[in-house]
């Protein structure tokens, strides 16, 4: 049943939007974009480093978003201008990347690939990755709701509860690395953060919970992943940025669509 | 039964000194203030106390299993996070909704559950604030400066509601406040600090004590003067040092 790559492209993408969009909300309510792009673009030098020791790519990315974003946790407990240091580990580490891969020895890489996603090669160890990882972090975020969004709305309201809030930040901090880690392979490095991102801003127009807001989130995350493949197949355009484009269209229908009870129609 | 013990901290950012050999303690049911001027460190004893700061020097003990109902000075919820009040009082622990109800109208706002918290008056979050700390039961409840943003009436009447919900709870209650000529009269205990304890004590004492008359000048008069004084200024926690105004 998998042998269709339609079908598994399917599959992947959606289960990689789904999680992206669950996670994307607290990406959105703790204001880390920044901090996601940073991770993702560390991406890159992940596949370079996995290409020059002939491991798996979703391990060395994984690995190496990972390093990057233990990095700026540790960084973002002291009083530094954060989004500075942010900006320079990003496209330090997106540059060193582009340049290793072009410096491993023996093969001619298609860095498009890895930038914009390559969605209809997965295979299906990749789905079982996505699949399981995605379950994961469902699993994790489940666990740790409360927990979490007490500490998203005031750390000082966690510790008084005996959360720690910087617990809680590291744990979102490996699960963006494995988002990361799992989505390069849909809509490439360049475009993560807006997976993340986008669902969980169109899902704010319509939500009045946080978990309602979730909800939605993958909801639109799913949409966006069915809708932009079927555009990618028809116009022969690339999945990854196609899946985009319909998230973007959604986000601005629900924006449009937010205002217009107040139009005095 | 002791709640809280706090000796001999000492803490600073980046080689400013903040706090320096304070030590204080808790016993239940007790109500005890802390004063002091912009800068002075009340808030960031506080967060010592809760366990959200370490001391660089000294200890903090808190007792086994002790619940905290903590209101904290201003809470900013990020617009695109969706919560109503409802929700917001199920965080961390759910609560059974007629809980809820009956916390809100303890605080003195029944009925807002499902408002968004983002559409709250300035006073009506704070009771919301306050409804949740009493959900988590507390044994003790702590505020910081909880009435900052409400005019005189509205703090006053915050207060009351504060005393009438320590007779319900028979919680000790820990407040920062630099209005003292409303909190200090229902105070067991106030401890002037300002960088270090200046004095403590019943709030006869303390407002006998002359380094409290330094830093406060004496009488009502004085703590108005400092309420006025405070007003001209941001809020924000810098903590440069305001020197101590000359008794009047």
């Amino acid at each position: 049943m998998l042998d269709d790559f339609l079908l598994r492209a399917a599959l992947a993408a959606v289960g990689t939007a789904v999680a992206a969009g669950l996670l994307g909300c607290f990406v959105v309510w703790r204001r880390m974009a920044y901090f996601g792009d940073a991770t993702a673009h560390a991406a890159v030098l992940g596949v370079a480093l996995a290409l020059l020791f002939g491991t798996s790519i979703t391990l060395g990315v994984g690995i190496v978003a990972l390093c990057m974003a233990v990095l700026i946790h540790s960084l973002s407990g002291q009083a530094v201008a954060v989004d500075t240091i942010l900006g320079v580990l990003a496209h330090g580490a997106l540059a060193l990347g582009l340049v290793a891969v072009t410096l491993v020895p023996g093969q001619r890489i298609d860095l498009d690939a890895y930038l914009f996603g390559d969605v209809l090669s997965v295979t299906r160890a990749d789905l079982a990755v996505i699949w399981g990882g995605g379950v994961l972090l469902v699993g994790v975020l489940w666990w740790q709701w409360s927990a979490m969004l007490t500490a998203t709305l005031n750390p000082d309201l966690a510790h008084a509860a005996g959360i720690n809030p910087r617990r809680q930040q590291l744990i979102l901090t490996v699960l963006v690395a494995a988002v990361v880690a799992v989505a390069i392979k849909v809509v490439g490095a360049l475009l993560i953060t807006a997976l993340l991102i986008i669902p969980a801003a169109s899902a704010r127009s319509f939500a009045s919970t946080p978990e309602r807001m979730a909800f939605f989130a993958m909801a639109i995350g799913a949409l966006s992943a069915l809708g932009g493949l079927r555009l990618a197949v028809h116009f022969d355009t690339q999945v990854g940025p196609s899946i985009i484009c319909v998230a973007v269209l959604i986000f601005a229908v629900s924006r449009v669509g937010k205002h217009l009870p107040r139009l005095p129609i | 039964m002791r709640l809280i013990d706090a000796r001999h901290i000492d803490f600073g950012h980046g080689g400013q000194k903040v706090l320096q050999n304070v030590s204080m303690s808790l016993d239940q049911g007790e109500i005890v203030t802390i004063v002091g001027p912009n800068g002075s460190g009340k808030s960031t004893l506080l967060r010592l106390l809760i366990g959200a700061l370490t001391p660089q020097k000294g200890s903090v003990t808190r007792a086994p299993g002790l619940r905290i109902g903590y209101v904290p000075q201003k809470l900013h919820i990020d617009p695109t996070l969706p919560i109503t009040v409802a929700r917001f009082l199920n965080l961390p622990k759910p609560v059974p909704a007629k809980a809820a109800t009956e916390a809100l109208r303890t605080a003195g706002v029944a009925g807002l559950d499902h408002q968004q918290m983002s559409q709250l008056s300035g006073g009506q979050f704070q009771r919301v604030l306050l409804a949740r700390a009493i959900l988590a039961n507390p044994h003790v409840l702590m505020l910081d400066e909880a009435t900052q943003g409400l005019d005189q009436p509205g703090s006053a009447a915050f207060y009351r509601q504060i005393a009438a919900v320590r007779q319900d709870l028979g919680c000790a209650v820990l407040m920062v406040s630099h209005e003292l000529h409303v909190v200090m009269s229902a105070s067991d205990r106030v401890i002037c600090l300002n960088g270090h304890i200046c004095c403590e004590g019943t709030p006869e004492v303390v407002t006998a004590a002359p380094a409290y008359r330094e830093l406060f000048g004496t009488g009502t008069g004085g703590a108005l003067a400092l309420y006025r004084h405070e007003h001209d200024h941001d809020h924000s926690h810098h903590h440069h040092h305001h020197h101590p105004e000359a008794a009047e």
